[in-house]
Formats: C-alpha cells, structure tokens, sequence
C-alpha cells in the first residue's frame, strides 16, 4: 500500500527533481523528494531530539557509554541549521559521532565514526546509548502527568474524606479506578484480587495516559511510545513476572503435569503448556503495539494524502477521514489499555486460581 | 513486486478480520435484539472481543509492513 503509493509520488517528482538539481549544488536547502514511507516510519519512530515545526526542534540530552568511557552532550551537536547530520567530537573519548540512518530500515541510530568518515564498526558495536530521546522524554511527561493527578486526587480524598461524594476531576478517576477494580480485577483474579490492585492500575494508567499523549500531533505529545515494542516488551515482562511468581501448585501442575488426561497426552502437553507461558506476554507485547502503531500510521497515512495528490484540494477528503480516525484512536487508546489489564488480569486469575476437584 | 505482494496479504487479513468483526457485530444484534435488558454487558463484550479481532489483522498489517523493507 505504502510503497505502491511511493512509485506514484516518485513517478510524479522526476521532472521536478530535474528543475531542482541547480538549486540543490547552491547553498539553499533542496525541497527534498516527498517519500511516504520515509516520513511515516520517521514519524513513527524514536529521535534524539524533539522535533516542533520547520527547523525548529527540542534538543534533548545524549548519554552514550562507549569503551572509552561516558560521553554526555547535547543532540543539537549531531546536526546542523538545516537539520542535515553531522559529526560531533566527543570531549571525553575524542570519538567523532554522527546520526546515521539505516537506508534499509530507516532507524536513525548514533554511529562512530573515524577520519574518513566511515562508520568505525568495532567501536560502535560498543556503544550503549542511553540518551533521554524523544520517547523516554514523553515517558517523563506521562509520569509527571500521573504524579500531579494522583496526588491532587489524593489529597483531595484527605481533605474531603472517603464517604462524601467525589467533586471535579476526582470524579473520572474514581469512576476510572473503580472500573478496574470491578470490571477488570474482581472479575478475573477472584477474592484475592487486592495484592494485584496497585500492578493493575499502574499499568492501566500509565499505558492510558502515554495512548492520550501520542494522540497529540504537537508537544507535550507527539511521540509514539506505546507503539514502541521495547516499551510494550517491558510492560509484558512485568505481565510475565507477576503471573509466574504468583502462580500456585495447581498452576504449575497444569503446565507440567496436566491433571486428567492419560499420560501419552500429558507428555504431549506439556511442550505446548510451556510454550504457552511464553506466548501469552509476546501477545500482549504485539498487540498493544500493532494496535497504537497501526492507528499512527493510519492518521500519517491520511494526512500524506494531500502530499501525495499535491493539493490542497485533497485535504477536503484527508481532514475529516483524520478526525474520524483520531476519534476512533480515542477509543483504542482506551480499549488497548483496558485490554491489557484485562488479559494480565485473566492470566494472573488463572495462575492463582485454585481447583477443588482434579476431574475436568 | 514485494510491495504490491504485502499490500495483498494486508488486504487478505482485511478480509479475515472484516468476517469476524461483522459476525461479532451482527451476534451482539441478535442478542441485544433478544435480550435488550443485557444489552450493556453484550456491548461491552462485543468491543472486546472485536478488538482481538483487529489486533490479529494489525499483526498482519505488521508483518506485512517489515516484509516490504
């Protein structure tokens, strides 16, 4: 879909590639060709520094361990007024670094790179970055937005009490709060539901509030972290942590040694029960991601329309088929949150869940 | 060629979601239609339930998306 949509645009672009060839060998930036995929994925994906409009954009720190040692300097080093990469020398290593984009991929990753500017393999395999990108700085945002609510919330319940009825924003996380208590734990876990209370709510919430955030197109959101698969990975893991350091005998039992079948089936059943502790996480982990992911690049995808047909007539169609789309992200964003606390909810019920009679 | 191959297989696993979705949608009807007392928790069910739907259809959107590079 994407790249057929590319052979059109390039198809289109040829005769103005030919006009620009001047203006590019000037010193004025060249309008470059307009790549869908290119700008989708670069939209999608993470970056050292935030980007606003034009040239405009946030710089954010970059923190890298190399064999060297540690090399702290500000993103806006890696490029310059045109936002074109270029090599910085690092004050503590004397390494020269530089942003290089994978053309295969597109992922824009920090590289080594020695006097003749080729990219130093054996030193940049050493790199650890660990720089506050754009995702980790958003994540920042989502934290310091759940702080502010939460203890606003709760001190609002100190000064008025617990048995008179909520007032103002206290009102939709109470509503927020009980639903997952009632819809998702009680139901799910049982009786023992409580223990599970905090994990539930942190991660309904915080996988909620970074859903909102990336529905913003400007600052503070804008970035796309919960379809980032190393954030969903972490929440699954935890999902994975909780559920098997919970799980009881009987859940074991079933994995290892399923109750009730004859003894060929319970040899043939235990590969595929092992498997299953496995798949479980991995499948939350895609799902949130395909899910968020997908609905960015249905949004980008829309908006490319009018870049694609070159006019502005275009966006008569692009606008309202992005608002729709972006009212139904509302709703994902919310339903993939709820669906992941849900599902760790189910499994964590399923892990403790006690068997009063082994014949089923 | 690999592209227009992907954009197949993101259609094919349109189709399969398409399918089940509408079954989903057209079951919740009938028992809404049924039992309209119910009508909340059927609702509440039928967007779950939709929603693994779509989640298997977008692991195909995906896959197809990382087979096009």
């Amino acid at each position: 879909m994407l790249t057929n949509a590319n052979v059109v645009v390039a198809q289109e672009q040829h005769p103005v590639q030919a006009h620009n060839t001047d203006a590019a060998t000037s010193h004025k930036p060249a309008e470059k060709e307009f790549n869908v995929t290119e700008t989708i994925l670069e939209h999608i994906s993470d970056d050292h520094s935030w980007h606003l409009w034009g040239h405009t954009s946030i710089a954010l720190p970059v923190i890298l361990k190399t064999d060297k040692g540690w090399e702290t300097f500000s993103s806006a080093k890696l490029m310059d007024e045109h936002h074109e990469p270029i090599a910085y020398t690092g004050a503590t290593t004397g390494y020269q670094f530089k942003v290089n984009t994978n053309h295969e991929t597109g992922k824009k990753s920090i590289v080594i790179i020695d006097a003749d500017g080729n990219i130093n393999q054996a030193a940049t395999a050493s790199i650890l970055d660990m720089s506050i990108t754009k995702n980790v700085a958003s994540m920042f945002i989502a934290v310091f937005l759940l702080l502010v609510i939460f203890l606003s919330v709760a001190a609002s319940y100190k000064k008025r009490g617990v048995t008179t009825a909520p007032k103002g924003f206290q009102n939709i996380m109470e509503t927020l709060i009980l639903f997952v208590r009632d819809e998702v734990a009680r139901p799910n876990i049982g009786e023992k539901y409580y223990k599970y209370m905090p994990f539930l709510l942190t991660v309904f919430f915080f996988i909620f509030i970074n859903n909102l955030l990336g529905l913003i197109p400007f600052i503070p959101g804008g970035a796309n972290v919960s379809g980032n698969i190393a954030f969903t990975m972490t929440l699954a893991v935890f999902t994975f942590i909780v559920v098997n350091f919970s799980g009881n005998k009987n859940y074991w039992k079933h994995i290892f040694w399923m109750p009730g079948v004859a003894v060929p089936m319970k040899i043939f059943l235990m590969p595929i029960e092992v498997i299953g502790i496995f798949t479980k996480p991995i499948s939350l982990m895609i799902r949130l991601f395909a899910n968020i992911t997908a609905g960015h690049i249905l949004v980008l995808s829309l908006v490319c329309l009018i870049f694609i047909f070159k006019s502005v007539a275009a966006s008569a169609v692009a606008i309202p088929f992005t608002v729709f789309i972006s009212c139904i992200e509302l709703l994902v964003a919310f339903l993939q949150a709820f669906i992941f606390t849900m599902l760790s909810a189910l499994y964590i019920g399923m892990a403790t869940e006690e068997h009063h009679d082994d014949h089923h | 060629m690999i592209g227009s191959i992907a954009a197949i297989g993101a259609g094919l696993a349109a189709i399969g979601a398409g399918i089940g979705i509408g079954r989903i949608g057209g079951s919740a009807v009938e028992g809404m239609a049924r039992q309209p007392e119910v009508a909340g928790k059927i609702q509440g069910a039928m967007i779950v339930a939709a929603a693994f739907v779509e989640a298997v259809a977008l692991f195909a959107v995906v896959v197809a998306l990382l087979g096009t590079r």
